[in-house]
């Protein structure tokens, strides 16, 4: 997409950019609620699963990722890997000892 | 026409263009070849600093305790260590043959964050000088080796913040580098050049670059929590508050392993460009070495733990990760398979960058060979903490990476400067460094399998022979250094005129002058074939 | 001098490379607070039950505020951004203005949440932290190292807007010089992202 393009879709972006603060703004009470029901075993789990959300929500929309280029996708798929990698290696030592 | 004094041509980038004067032009550059010709003064220095350190224990060791205490040598390894990681092998050929040729063989006008590139340089500069500053004041140099294991770094009381701090300045100006070269190769290419029309040096410096990216960060949150909790006490590798030794250990390898990478895929590239020009002959499997570098450093972030065998992490992890390092070792038999049928029935001759090429495939297959005996998880048990260790990282570190960047010196040396060196010293040069360096390290995997530790200030008689062999070693390798630079600084003012292409190579740098002007080319030239068509 | 220019004009016109160099900068901060968090995950399953009791010593309703103060500064960022390439200077400078006025906001917070802990002599290496279970003293650790990592980062980010709306007020960003504003809301929104992570992981698993 070209520059030009892209500065009339961002353009007239503000009304979408406050749906997009209020689902976060919902998914925020909804992992406080959740919260609240002290579910132990699962509690870390769910809240990790909503924040999650609610960053690829600030990723995709607040940041552009959407509509940026293919290439910026597949960088931050390799960095999540990469992390993901590490962190995986770690736990075989941590969990198993 | 005034005459000038030094060699550079009227039209060289040397000539000064900018708003700056003489020093100042160059320390406000943000001409990525001067910027390379700065990092290679800088790293150069801090390699000798590094080599004197080594040669200090190297005498310790012929009669220990007679020149030097034990204090100062576990101050003299942690600080050789320090300096010719940090400071000398993991920038030198991404800094310097990396930013003076990056752009040039991409047909570039320069990279893509030229002040971001000085920017790196200034950091480089700091860290290096606050590094220094650490070895001189407060409680005195640091002594808990270059891994700065806790406890004992949080509780010994030599200067290990002020050091620590000077490496995360340093992997600031490692990240940038890093983050300027991914760019540039992304975005700056000449009009034609497609991934796969790159010369393969450029392509390691990708996979290097990401590397540098995805693994330095990790060090620097490792060093920041090791000074915050030397300063503040919080405890997160500290047992008696609940914290955990390991923990540091794996943040710590999980950058210091891929550092490794960072250093030894430039060189494998440098040599990659070396092969073809003086066989007269494509690279064979231009596409197997490609991708074999992006293995290297994928399957390279993988397989830290091997430097944790004997610390105490779990059996399953222990396993995990000696499987991985028998991987990694895959895509690096490629490369050498592929350099030496590359070289095979080509038209060969033997000038100095092919012979320390050469060096580099027999030094770093050893290196490499016995990379794989330290993997083996129970011979790792054995050897781990000995000077076998020690033998295999000088191999690979210094006989590869080291003797990779001797190589691309002395090959772009007359488009750098414009100059030819004198090639019979240079041979020279390498064959002494090439008896010194093995007599130096060959010993020591004898040492290490008998059971001599590292890191020790004394040892029992048994091992007296062999360091006497390895010290002596190290002044004949010193020698060849020496007549090395000798010979190429020498050069810089009295060697014969270079002209633009005096080995006959195929990329792009060798079409333009030496050394090539401000902005690199007149016109961006358009790709029309691959980098290495030699027929 | 004709041809230093073109390569001036070059570099400022590639508007897709200067977002690259910034989503590349913005990986090296995730692995940065990555390991952080991996030290987080590694104490959390071996002290789970100090963890939980701890957790519940932090004030949720703070944290809560802050969740929603951070949040929506990433709208008025990103709102900022959106006026600016429509060529509204005035509005894009509000909006970066509030920005920074909710960042001071979730400092201020951030303040008054440390100094009760400090005041109630919890802080790190401190006795009566010591004297607490060894899963209570990672917890307290982890808490003041990893919010006060991101909360130097607000700081910083904040530091950079005003470079921003200064630069937006005297004309010299605007809709085709957007880039560095565009970049310094990447930015942000990272360090938002930072803290919806940190806010469950601290306040909310008691």
């Amino acid at each position: 997409m070209s520059t030009e393009q892209e500065t009339q879709l961002t353009a007239t972006r503000y009304r979408r950019y406050v749906y997009v603060w209020l689902s976060l703004i919902v998914l925020t009470s909804l992992t406080v609620s959740v919260a609240r029901l002290h579910l132990t075993h699962y509690a870390i789990l769910i809240a990790i699963l909503i924040a999650t959300t609610k960053a690829g929500i600030v990723v995709t929309f607040f940041m552009h990722l959407k509509n940026e280029p293919l290439i910026l996708k597949l960088m931050l798929f390799v960095a999540l890997l990469a992390f993901t990698l590490i962190a995986l290696l770690t736990f075989s030592d941590v969990w198993y000892r | 026409m005034i005459a000038r004094e030094n060699s550079q041509d009227s039209g060289s980038f040397y000539e000064e263009s900018g708003r700056y004067r003489g020093l100042l032009s160059w320390l406000f550059t943000t001409d990525h070849k001067r910027i390379g010709i700065l990092y290679l003064i800088s790293v150069l220095s801090f390699f000798a600093a590094g080599v004197v350190l080594g040669l200090l224990m190297r005498l310790n060791l012929i009669d220990p305790g007679r020149f030097i205490s034990e204090r100062t040598y576990n101050s003299l390894f942690t600080v050789h260590g320090v300096i010719q990681i940090f400071l000398f092998i993991i920038p030198a050929i991404p800094t310097t043959l990396g930013n003076f040729f990056l752009p040039l063989l991409i047909g570039a006008r320069d990279v893509a964050f030229p002040r971001i590139n000085l920017l790196s340089w200034w950091l480089f500069i700091l860290g290096g000088l606050i590094v220094v500053l650490s070895v001189f004041t407060g409680g005195g140099a640091p002594d808990t080796g270059w891994t700065f294991y806790a406890p004992y770094s949080i509780r010994t009381t030599s200067n290990v913040s002020l050091a620590l701090f000077g490496v995360f300045i340093l992997g600031f100006s490692s990240i940038l580098t890093g983050l300027n070269f991914v760019t540039t190769i992304h975005r700056l290419r000449a009009p034609g050049m497609k991934w796969f029309r790159m010369p393969l040096f450029v392509w390691s410096l990708y996979a290097t670059a990401w590397t540098q990216i995805l693994a330095t960060p990790i060090l620097a949150i490792a060093v920041l929590l090791l000074v915050l909790e030397r300063m503040f006490g919080i405890g997160f590798f500290d047992p008696t508050k609940g914290g955990d030794p390991i923990l540091f250990e794996h943040l710590f390898w999980i950058y210091s392993h891929p550092a490794v990478y960072i250093m030894i895929l430039p060189a494998m590239g440098v040599v990659t460009e070396i092969f073809p020009v003086f066989a007269r002959k494509t690279v064979f499997g231009y596409k197997a070495i490609a991708f074999s570098s992006l293995a290297i450093a994928f399957f390279g972030y993988l397989v830290w733990g091997h430097h944790m065998f004997t610390s105490g992490m779990s059996d399953t992890s222990r396993i995990i990760f000696s499987l991985i390092t028998f991987l990694v070792a895959v895509p690096s038999g490629v490369k050498v398979f592929n350099w030496i049928a590359t070289l095979y029935k080509g038209s060969i001759e033997v000038y100095s960058p092919l012979l320390f090429s050469l060096t580099f495939i027999f030094l770093f297959s050893i290196g490499g060979l016995t990379g794989l005996i330290n993997g083996t998880l129970s011979l790792n048990l054995y050897i781990h903490g000995t000077y076998f260790i020690v033998a295999h990282f000088h191999y690979t570190m210094f006989g590869g990476a080291g003797f990779g960047f001797f190589a691309g010196l002395h090959y772009w040396f007359p488009k750098m400067f414009g100059r030819m060196y004198n090639e019979r010293a240079a041979k020279t040069a390498c064959f002494i460094m090439f008896i010194g360096f093995n007599l130096l390290y060959f010993s020591m995997f004898v040492l290490g399998l008998q059971g001599m530790p590292r890191r020790y200030f004394q040892y029992l008689p048994q091992f007296r022979t062999n360091h006497i062999i390895s010290t002596i070693g190290s002044w004949i390798f010193v020698a060849g250094l020496l007549i090395m630079f000798g010979n190429l600084i020498w050069s810089l003012r009295k060697g014969k005129k270079a002209p633009n292409n005096p080995w006959g190579g195929k990329t792009l740098e060798w079409q333009t002058s030496s050394p090539p002007p401000r902005e690199n080319f007149e016109e961006i030239p358009v790709i029309t074939h691959g980098p290495y068509k030699f027929d | 001098m004709e041809k230093t220019e073109t390569v001036h004009a070059v570099h400022a016109r590639d508007i897709e490379g200067a977002k690259m160099g910034m989503w590349v900068f913005l990986f090296t901060e995730m692995l940065l607070f990555g390991g952080l968090f991996l030290l987080y995950s590694v104490y959390r399953s071996k002290y789970t039950a100090d963890f939980h009791r701890s957790a519940a010593e932090l004030d949720i309703v703070l944290g809560t505020m802050n969740t929603v103060i951070l949040l929506t500064s990433s709208l008025t960022m990103v709102l900022s951004i959106s006026a600016l390439r429509k060529g509204h200077r005035g509005l894009s400078s509000l909006f970066q203005g509030m920005t920074i006025l909710l960042a001071i906001i979730f400092l201020v917070n951030k303040y008054f949440e440390w100094s009760a802990h400090i005041h109630q002599g919890i802080y790190p290496d401190s006795p009566v932290l010591l004297a607490m279970k060894r899963g209570d003293i990672i917890f307290f650790s982890l808490y003041f190292v990893m919010t006060g990592i991101h909360g130097l980062h607000v700081l910083i980010g904040a530091g950079v807007i005003a470079g921003t709306l200064v630069f937006t007020t005297q004309g010299k960003l605007g809709p085709d010089n957007f880039v560095m504003l565009e970049n310094t809301g990447l930015y942000w929104h990272f360090v938002d992202i930072i803290w919806i992570y940190l806010f469950p992981l601290f306040y909310l698993i008691v």
